[in-house]
Order: C-alpha cells, then sequence, then structure tokens
C-alpha cells in the first residue's frame, strides 16, 4: 500500500486497485464507529479495567463528546510504575492528539500512520468531537471488504450479461461489438481483441472459447494493422449458441487465397518481421482457433473475413465442426 | 517451480515492479520469436523466451495470460513498453544470455512442459 503523497502521471497509470482504494475510500468508511471512549473524571485503575475488558491497547479520552487527549497501555505502565493507578487519566493522558478527519481519504490516515508511528489514531468531525478511531488494521479490514465487493460486482455484471439472452426475449437476440482498427498502429495492437476477449469472458464463454477467440481476433486485428491501405474494422457479434467474428477492410486484397493460408508464407516486410510477425500463421492460426472460417477477398473491393465459433453443441452434433474456406 | 527461484537461478534483470515473485507459479515455457507461433504454442500461466523486446509482446502476453516474458541477448524494451507490462501485470525480465542458453536452463530446472 503506498504511503507517498503525490503521485506522478507515469506512476499513476501503474497503481494497483488497493492503492486506488486508499484514494477513493473515506477514513468514516473503514473506522471503528463509537469507539470504548474514557471520560475525565475516570481515574487509571478504570482505564486499566476497560482496556484489559475490551482488550485494546488504548483509548481516546473525551470531555463533552470531544476529544481531548488519548491513553495508550504506556501510560497506564508508567502509572503503575509511579504507584499512582488512583489518579486521573487526564494526567497521564497525552494531550496533544494527532487526529484525522472523517471525510479525509485513508491515504491522509497512512501518510499520517507513517510519518508518526502511532498505533491508532482519533477520528473527529469539524467540531473535534470524536466520532470513531482508526487502526492500520480498520484500514486492512476496510480495503479488503471494499476488494470484495468489487469482486462481488464484477460476479454480478457477468451474471447479468450472461443471462442477457435469457432475460431478452426475442426472436432472435443478439449483441454486437465494433472496434476500428488503424493502419501500422502496432502500439494499440491487441488492444481490440483483449477487449473482445474480456466481454466474451462477462457474456458467460468458457476461458477456452475466449481463449481461441481472443487468439483468432488478435491475427485478423495484425493482419488489419499490417496488411491493409487503411485499416479496418473488427465486428464481433454474439448471439445464443454462436458468436461470429468479422474483420473487414477495403483492400488491397489477397491475390491468391490458397498461398496465404499456406503456414509460413507471408508477405510481410522486413520492418514488420522484426516486430516479431510475419511468420505466416496467421491465416493458418485462425483457422485451427475457430470452428469455421470464410475469407473473401478481391483486389477491388478488399477482404471479408469471417470467423465463427459455436457454444455448446454445433449443429450438426460436431463439436470442431467443418472449416471451409472460400 | 517459483518465478522467484527461476529469476535467482538464471540471474534475470527485473524490468518490471518489484513484487513476491514466490507466489507466481511457473510450470510451463515456450520460446519464440514468431508471435503468431507464440500464440498457437505458449501455454497460459508460463514464461515466454524472446528477444523481441517491443510493446507487441505485453499485449501477446497479455492476450495468453503469460505471466512472464524473458528477453534475451539483452534486447531493451522502451519505457512505454515496461509501463503497459506492469499495469498487465505481465513480469518482464532480461539476460545477456541466448535465448537458447535461457530454454537450456529452464529445462534444466525442471519446466519440461
Amino acid at each position: 500500500m503506498s504511503n507517498q503523497g503525490a503521485l506522478s502521471d507515469s506512476s499513476a497509470e501503474r497503481i494497483t486497485r488497493v492503492e486506488e482504494l486508499a484514494y477513493e475510500l473515506t477514513i468514516a468508511e473503514v473506522m471503528t464507529k463509537n469507539p470504548v471512549t474514557l471520560t475525565i473524571n475516570m481515574s487509571m485503575r478504570d482505564a486499566l479495567d476497560l482496556i484489559g475488558k475490551y482488550k485494546i491497547s488504548g483509548a481516546p479520552v473525551a470531555k463533552d463528546g470531544k476529544l481531548i487527549g488519548i491513553l495508550s497501555t504506556e501510560d497506564l505502565i508508567r502509572s503503575l510504575r509511579d504507584g499512582r493507578i488512583d489518579r486521573k487519566v487526564t494526567e497521564y493522558m497525552t494531550h496533544k492528539v494527532i487526529t484525522v478527519r472523517e471525510h479525509d481519504q485513508v491515504v491522509e490516515a497512512l501518510k499520517m500512520f507513517a510519518k508518526t508511528k502511532v498505533g491508532r489514531l482519533p477520528v473527529v468531525d469539524e467540531n473535534n468531537k470524536l466520532i470513531g478511531i482508526l487502526t492500520k488494521g480498520d484500514i486492512s479490514n476496510g480495503v479488503l471488504t471494499a476488494l470484495q465487493r468489487d469482486l462481488e460486482a464484477e460476479e454480478l455484471i457477468r451474471y447479468r450479461a450472461s443471462h442477457l439472452f435469457e432475460d431478452i426475449v426475442s426472436d432472435r437476440t443478439s449483441l454486437i461489438l465494433r472496434y476500428t482498427i488503424k493502419k501500422d498502429d502496432f502500439l494499440h495492437g491487441g488492444a481490440a481483441s483483449n477487449r473482445i476477449k474480456k466481454a466474451l469472458l462477462r457474456l458467460g464463454a468458457s476461458n477456452q472459447t475466449a481463449r481461441k477467440c481472443g487468439i483468432a481476433v488478435y491475427e485478423a486485428e495484425m493482419n488489419l494493422i499490417i496488411h491493409t491501405n487503411n485499416g479496418g474494422f473488427l465486428r464481433v457479434e454474439v448471439e445464443e449458441g454462436k458468436i461470429i467474428m468479422e474483420a473487414y477492410d477495403d483492400g488491397p486484397g489477397i491475390p491468391d487465397i490458397n498461398k496465404a493460408m499456406t503456414p509460413g508464407w507471408s508477405t510481410a516486410t522486413s520492418e514488420v518481421r522484426n516486430k516479431g510477425f510475419g511468420a505466416g500463421m496467421g491465416l493458418v492460426n485462425i483457422n485451427n482457433c475457430v470452428d469455421e472460417m470464410i475469407i473473401k477477398s478481391s483486389t477491388e473491393s478488399g477482404t471479408n473475413l469471417f470467423m465463427i465459433m459455436y457454444l455448446d453443441k454445433h449443429p450438426n452434433g460436431n463439436e470442431h465442426g467443418s472449416k471451409n474456406h472460400h | 517451480m517459483d518465478l522467484k527461484t527461476i529469476i535467482e537461478t538464471l540471474d534475470l534483470t527485473l524490468l518490471t515492479d518489484e513484487r513476491d515473485f514466490s507466489d507466481i507459479h511457473i510450470d510451463s515455457a515456450y520460446m519464440s520469436d514468431l508471435l503468431s507461433c507464440v500464440m498457437t504454442g505458449a501455454k497460459p500461466h508460463g514464461v515466454w523466451v524472446t528477444l523481441i523486446a517491443n510493446i507487441n509482446i505485453v499485449a501477446v502476453a497479455s492476450l495468453l495470460e503469460i505471466s512472464a516474458i524473458i528477453i534475451t541477448e539483452d534486447a531493451q524494451p522502451n519505457l512505454e513498453t515496461i509501463e503497459r507490462a506492469n499495469r498487465e501485470e505481465i513480469v518482464l525480465l532480461s539476460t545477456k544470455e541466448s535465448s537458447y542458453h535461457v530454454s537450456g536452463h529452464l529445462w534444466y530446472l525442471g519446466i519440461k512442459d
């Protein structure tokens, strides 16, 4: 967990969800409310009894609800050593208390813990009224609860998305995802495929199916980036039992599809090969990943690549289906 | 085999952020410099040995859920690639040794899948 104050732009991009939570959660959300509180007329013996009873290692001292000090186990030990256990808590408590405010972010408390080495921080409102107490344990619990909430939210999204086709009744329901792929955009190469894979997982596809579709769409995406004149589009249509993935562009077209389907055959330039592409395996990989692959290409109108994946059961009862390319 | 042992034994340089590598279990590896071959050959949660150092390796590793990439022959990825890898939680490691030697070490460590 970060306890640094300012984040640079580049490190801000890398922060983890836990660090994000330190900025999102407020102290009021994670603190212990209504803490065990000592009052000004209590003796050190009363404090010892309370601290022993609740198994805590210190407690704030309040007068009319307002925070005036904090008492720790060390203070108790001092009074025992002095043999003055019957004296008032106000004599032994720390008067200058480091506090945090309820509406501040958890990260402020983390900074305070790092700076001061105190074990607990009383939480006060704008009128110095004691409303809670915060330990590092409270923060850990709060962050874990929030992470659990994230997880449940993702599960809910998945549940809702995967029941889309059951919940919405029509003669034929489908969901269409579209992505624009730019020519030579190696920097974002794979971004659309990753999004498609994630969407398919949310829609209830198995890991295996999402992975295979991801690989097929990645190859198609990279083909649009590397080989087209002007980039192209990816279109994924998901319906019950079937995923149809389509990549299309407006040129230059594939003059000889059979040649393009030959493992190892590639028209990639040496520059592109240096980036790791041009193995001549793209279409071969796609064909191996999906149940059906259809390429339509002409030097006049460009290339249309259809990739179809059947979910659960293939209409022919054959799990892998037939592989066609026209 | 945990990634910590692999990093220590092969004396690899960590390029991405420090984290607890003893938690990352590796039982497969793949070596290729052709992304399409990696697409078909690499298994999820394994390591990938390559001398490609450009940003495309992160997209491929993320799609395939590869845990770590060992970049060989001292090839250096740029800052953008390293930042992307941090975001995608993919460990980038580098070494002066060749892909052949790294693969040999991994085999010797018992990673034969």
